[in-house]
Formats: structure tokens, C-alpha cells, sequence
């Protein structure tokens, strides 16, 4: 054998085996676990919220938050302490990553005749009833930042649901302004936002 | 001497219900202030002490409170571009301008920081000696030493990183946007901003950052 077609030949056998490699560090063995609730492609699936495209250092937070047991709404009680249990930083670090991956797709699933006002309470808040601008935080797309969340195209239940839960003082926290954000909406101006954010993309 | 007594007591009468409704218009006030401080500091951080979400909110404690109510009667002047900022201020009477200026003013939280701290040393040289080779005065000529401001002069002291280095790179696209009919007293940091290069607005805003 000529040296360059050894060169060549130990080539392929390096390729062959780097790339299916890879692609297994990309997606971490206990991920059938989250598509269980959250969908093969982690698009969401009924109170369970799309994990695809979600900023991973989100995801990443609220795994712990579900580990400490300080987003303690019932349905995260039922579902989530019990997944996020054994999710130590690295393994919660490595999902969150994967699932940030890959692409999300809008529910567009809320009203959508309450579409134009929820555009309006995201952008510029209702000042006269002291309520804040979503944007300022979220992003003008709903794109978040760091660990701020992508909201854009997440379903109108689960939206709705967690300006709901906050309002009833789950996830309770007074170092971040969340709890106190739901808590100047009425179900109305919750449900304008949950319906426009669930087409945006 | 019946007519006048009764006239009397229409009058305590009267007194006693204007007294209350005097009584509930403050208490009103006092709530609808409380209330909005509150909503202020939903996105300016729960001690005004700033926050980062999308943008960056500027730190409103122990800020000036001639510079607080200019800013946000420039908002609604459309002096300043922000187009949040003119909803907000659009809601605001005088008097809640004022009450609220008054508040944020005694309000001493440390720094929100998290600026570069590499940068620091070469802030505080530009912020002290300024860059005489560029036209660039030192900062606490007009700032003060401390970078607690003066009336109209906001405080930098404590001021978000990243608020201050977008406000110095945008100055000009920003502040100062009424024209010769609304003049701004922003005008005077314009050619400031102007001749700072981005790697000095970085230096100077990572040292204010850190001034208690």
C-alpha cells in the first residue's frame, strides 16, 4: 500500500468514528426522559412547554429551581421534582444546551382576535395602570436573553398558566420581577399577552 | 338667631366634609405615589438600583432630582428617544414626577455592578484627568469627584455598565432630539461623547460603575 493511500484509509476510519461521536455528546442519553412530556422534538405537548430553542441558561436555571423545589406550582410538585431529582449542574447544563439547539416552532394556539392588544401591553405596558413593558426584558421578538426566556411562539396554556401561578404566588421570589408583573395583570390582559405571544416567532 | 345657627351647622357641616374629602384625596395620593414607585422599580430593580434584562435599566437611586425630572419631561418632549420611556412619562402629573424625583433621591442600594474590572484604572485616570488630547474634559469637572452629580449633572456613581456605555455611544442619536425649538441642556455632553473612542466610554463606564 502506497503511504498516502494509508493516510487516506486511516482518514476514514478517524472520520467514521468523530462523527457519530459528536453527535451523541449533542444529544444526552437521558433526553427520552424530557420528550416523554415535551415532545420527540421538544416542541411542547399540552402543559408541557417547548424546550426547543429555549435559552439553554434558562432551561438551565429552572432545572435547578425544580431541583431546590423553589418553582413550586402543583403540577411542577407532580412532574418536575421528581424528573429534575437527579439533574446534577453538569447533566442540567448539557440538556439545556441540546434542547437550545434545536429550532422552535409558534403554537399558535391563543386568541386571535386578542392578538393586536397583546402586542400592545408587550411593547408598552399599560403605564396608567402601572403595568411594566414586556419588552424591555423579554426582547422586541420574545427572544429573551441570558437567562431571560424566549417567549415568542410558547403555547397560549402554558403562557397563561404561568402568569396565573405567579399570581398565586408560586415561584415566589423578590429578586427578580416576575411574581410582581403577573400581579398587576388582570385575566384579561394575561390572556391578550399569552394569545399574542403564541404566534410570535 | 334659629337661621343662623343652623346656617352655622351647615357650615361645620360642610367644613367636616370637605376636611375628609381632603383626608382621602392625600391618602389617595400617598397610595397612587407608593404605587407607582413600585412600578418603577419593577424594571429599575427593587432597590432602583438598576437592572439588566433586554436593555438595561438605568439606576435611579440617589439620583439627581432636577436631572430625573428632566429626563422625564424630555421623554414626553420627545427631547429623548425611547419609545417605552415616552409611555411611561406620558402618565405621569407633575406632582408624581416630583414625588417620585423625591423618592429615588434617598435611596442608597450598593452598585447593581458586573463592568469589566480590567478597565477600571483606566477609567479613573479619564475620569479625573480627562483626555487633553482629545477635548475631553474630566468627567468630575462637572460630575464631581464622587460622580454623585449636581441638579441637571446626573449622579454616574453606581450607574449599570452597560446603560452608560450605550448612553455615551448613542448620545447623539438620542438625547438632545427636539431641535432649536426645545433646546437641551444634553447638548453640553455631546461633543464629550463625540470625542471619547468606544474602548474610553468602556473604561470610564466600568469606573462609575463601582462608585459607591
Amino acid at each position: 500500500m502506497k503511504p498516502t493511500t494509508i493516510k487516506i484509509a486511516l482518514l476514514a476510519i478517524v472520520c467514521a468514528a468523530t462523527g457519530p461521536v459528536a453527535a451523541q455528546e449533542l444529544r444526552p442519553a437521558n433526553v427520552r426522559n424530557c420528550i416523554w412530556c415535551h415532545g420527540t422534538s421538544a416542541q411542547g405537548y399540552a402543559s408541557a412547554p417547548r424546550l426547543a430553542g429555549q435559552r439553554s441558561a434558562y432551561t438551565e436555571k429552572e432545572l435547578r429551581a425544580f431541583h431546590n423545589h423553589t418553582r413550586d406550582n402543583p403540577q411542577s410538585r407532580n412532574y418536575m421534582w421528581g424528573a429534575a431529582e437527579n439533574l446534577n449542574g453538569r447533566k442540567a447544563h448539557d440538556l439545556a444546551a441540546y434542547f437550545a439547539t434545536i429550532p422552535g416552532r409558534p403554537a399558535r394556539d391563543g386568541y386571535r382576535d386578542l392578538v393586536p392588544e397583546g402586542k400592545t401591553i408587550y411593547e408598552l405596558g399599560i403605564p396608567d395602570a402601572n403595568i411594566v413593558s414586556c419588552v424591555v426584558c423579554h426582547g422586541p421578538r420574545g427572544e429573551g436573553v441570558r437567562d431571560i426566556p424566549r417567549l415568542s411562539g410558547l403555547s397560549y396554556g402554558y403562557l397563561y398558566n404561568r402568569l396565573k401561578q405567579w399570581n398565586e404566588g408560586y415561584h415566589a421570589s423578590a429578586t427578580y420581577p416576575m411574581p410582581k408583573v403577573a400581579r398587576s395583570l388582570s385575566p384579561a390582559e394575561a390572556e391578550a399577552l399569552a394569545s399574542y405571544l403564541s404566534y410570535a416567532r | 338667631m334659629k337661621a343662623v345657627r343652623s346656617h352655622r351647622a351647615a357650615h361645620a357641616a360642610i367644613a367636616a366634609i370637605l376636611v375628609c374629602a381632603v383626608g382621602d384625596a392625600a391618602a389617595r395620593d400617598r397610595g397612587a405615589v407608593a404605587a407607582k414607585i413600585e412600578y418603577c422599580k419593577t424594571c429599575h430593580g427593587i432597590a432602583a438600583q438598576g437592572y439588566l434584562g433586554y436593555y438595561a435599566m438605568p439606576r435611579l437611586a440617589g439620583q439627581q432630582e432636577a436631572y430625573l425630572e428632566n429626563q422625564l419631561r424630555a421623554f414626553t418632549e420627545r427631547r429623548r428617544t425611547n419609545p417605552v420611556m415616552f409611555n411611561v412619562a406620558h402618565a405621569l402629573s407633575p406632582s408624581m414626577l416630583a414625588s417620585l424625583a423625591g423618592h429615588f433621591r434617598h435611596l442608597n442600594p450598593p452598585p447593581f455592578g458586573g463592568g469589566p474590572r480590567n478597565l477600571v484604572a483606566r477609567g479613573k485616570t479619564i475620569y479625573e484627568e480627562g483626555i487633553p488630547d482629545s477635548n475631553v474634559p474630566a468627567c468630575s469637572a462637572c460630575h464631581g469627584p464622587d460622580g454623585k452629580g449636581r441638579d441637571e449633572i446626573p449622579r454616574l456613581a453606581g450607574q449599570l455598565y452597560p446603560y452608560t456605555v450605550k448612553a455615551l455611544r448613542n448620545w447623539g442619536q438620542e438625547r438632545g432630539q427636539g431641535g432649536s425649538a426645545s433646546p437641551d441642556v444634553s447638548a453640553v455632553m455631546a461633543p464629550t461623547a463625540h470625542n471619547m473612542t468606544p474602548a474610553e466610554i468602556s473604561a470610564v463606564a466600568a469606573y462609575v460603575g463601582t462608585l459607591r
